[in-house]
């Protein structure tokens, strides 16, 4: 007990007071149960975890060694709540009392349903669940590998199944232990290994019923992976009716039992034989309707030939016809035109112009005398009229009167006919007309003269 | 792999069923896929009539190696005689 007197105080270092306070704490809680909230993880690359663990009103620092944590099935994230088995200690460099964890659980969930899920939705967002990804099986598989215990009613009854529906189904079994350390690489090794065989058209992967740590190999990743990388289509049958395995979420087909994995694999062999008979049926009566169909083109177009040829025959028949029409026509035509020449022809001639130019002709002459001795009168007549005009003429042409002695005197610058002395002066010429030539004369002297008065009778 | 040479003689006589029945194809086509048809549908007949069933077992030996052994289930016999029924 520390005493108030200075002189009997024990003086401890720090290092001494923590190292008793960790003696203290370690042999006071060497193991202890507790629950609580995980936050401040962090997991610093040592492999070690530190995270606090924590309540509504406290709070503890606590830590993971590498070795434990490998152990964890499950991830720690902040705000999981756990139950943890550990020791108290203190971290003496910094002076804090942290839990060293032993044993970690989540709280409500159990830890393989936590792994569960976890592993459930990393494998998720790779893909590898997606329906894109998965295959239908081969409809006529000739080999079936199913990887399985070689022990146990599942292999009997997944057997006994495909022989029932296709006797001819040549089976390939693939040894495994389906539960236990070793299940989860087994079985992924014999998935590999019939697709390395290569023989195989399609892998049943189950096993029989059992409890969810039984079945826990077919959750493990290893498993899930072999499935998808298997080439061959890949049906799983875990046995476990309401459950679904990551196994089963890979797998192309998810059948609920290995009965129903056989069922879902094998076809029913009477089924294809029977399936293969009807084609071979609907083949030949395809091709003899078709067949048929060609024979009826065929025989459709023999009959239009002869259809065709009994034509040609009619018509030449009343092209011979047409050809004799056309001569008797031809011949009633030239008939009819000689008939008609020779009628035309005859009034023709019955309208001869001859007898009219004959009597023409031998009128011509008497006219001809006729038109002479008119012509002949007319002239005489004219003849006599010229004559008495002449007559007349030369009584009274003033010719006649210059051979009775007479001349006609005219002024020689105005050809006028003189009458009067009185129209000349003294020594202009004037031209005088005799019967016979002419004279010209000069006036030598005017005389006027009462002589005859115009128009008075000389008698 | 038979089943995969089985399965595709399966798919290629439907294919041809099919254009037979459809009709499209001239005549001298349609006479050469019947023959393949018919061809084949005698071959895969063939291939059932004459399989034989084999149930073996997939092992791997120390080296790695693998090998088919006869697979020895004791109820085997059982069920035969039972599904030949």
């Amino acid at each position: 007990m520390p005493s108030k007197d200075p002189s009997s105080r024990r003086v401890l270092t720090v290092s001494e007071l923590t190292g008793l306070v960790r003696a203290s704490l370690e042999t006071d809680f060497p193991e202890v149960w507790l629950e609580g909230e995980i936050s401040n993880l962090r997991a610093p690359g040592s492999g070690h975890l530190y995270c606090t663990l924590k309540d509504d009103a406290a709070q503890i620092r606590a830590v993971l060694f590498r070795s434990t944590a490998g152990r964890l099935r499950f991830g720690l994230e902040d705000g999981l709540h756990v139950i943890v088995r550990g020791r108290v200690s203190v971290y003496e460099p910094r002076g804090e009392y942290q839990i060293i964890l032993e044993y970690v659980e989540p709280k409500g969930l159990g830890a393989f349903q936590l792994a569960f899920e976890q592993l459930r939705q990393r494998l998720a967002a790779e893909g590898l669940f997606d329906q894109e990804r998965k295959r239908p099986l081969p409809a006529f598989p000739r080999t079936v590998g199913i990887v399985t215990s070689p022990a146990g009613a599942a292999v009997r009854d997944m057997i006994s199944v495909l022989h029932r529906r296709c006797p001819l189904l040549d089976i390939l079994i693939a040894p495994v232990q389906v539960q236990g350390e070793d299940s989860a690489e087994q079985i992924a090794s014999a998935i590999r290994s019939l697709n390395e065989w290569g023989r195989v058209d399609v892998i049943i992967v189950g096993r029989g019923g059992g409890s969810l740590e039984d079945l826990w190999s077919f959750n493990d990743e290893r498993v899930v992976r072999a499935i998808v990388a298997s080439s061959i289509p890949v049906v799983s049958a875990v046995g476990h009716e309401t459950d679904m395995t990551l196994a089963d979420y890979a797998a192309d087909l998810r059948a609920p039992t290995p009965s129903a994995a056989a069922e879902a694999v094998a076809p029913v062999l009477s089924e294809v034989v029977e399936h293969l008979g009807t084609l071979a049926l609907r083949c030949r009566q395809a091709m003899g309707w078709r067949c048929g169909a060609e024979r009826r083109r065929l025989d459709l177009a023999l009959a239009q030939i002869a259809n065709v040829r009994f034509r040609i025959l009619e018509d030449m028949q009343r092209v011979d016809g047409a050809v004799v029409q056309m001569r008797q026509a031809v011949q009633d035509a030239l008939k009819w035109g000689w008939d008609t020449v020779h009628s035309v022809r005859h009034e023709l001639v019955g309208r001869s112009p001859e007898p009219f130019v004959r009597h023409g002709l031998a009128q011509v002459p008497q006219l001809r005398s006729r038109l002479d001795g008119a012509m002949r009168y007319a002239l005489n007549r004219r003849k006599q009229e010229a004559r008495s005009c002449l007559a007349s003429l030369n009584a009274l042409s003033p010719l006649g009167i210059l051979d009775r002695g007479y001349g006609i005197v005219e002024s020689l610058s105005t050809h006028q006919v003189i009458r009067d002395a009185r129209q000349v002066a003294v020594g202009e010429a004037v031209l005088a007309r005799l019967a016979r030539g002419k004279l010209r004369c000069l006036v030598e002297e005017v005389m006027a003269d009462l002589g005859l008065k115009a128009g008075s009778d000389p008698l | 792999m038979a089943g995969v040479k089985f399965e595709q003689a399966m798919a290629r006589l439907e294919a041809i069923v099919g254009e037979l029945e459809k009709g499209d194809l001239p005549l001298d086509e349609s006479l050469k896929i019947f023959e393949e048809g018919i061809r084949l549908s005698k071959n895969c007949l063939k291939v059932l009539e004459e399989a034989e069933r084999k149930i073996e077992v997939l092992v791997q030996d120390k080296n790695g190696k693998k090998q088919l052994r006869a697979f020895s289930s004791y109820d085997d016999d059982n069920h035969d005689s039972a599904s030949d029924s």
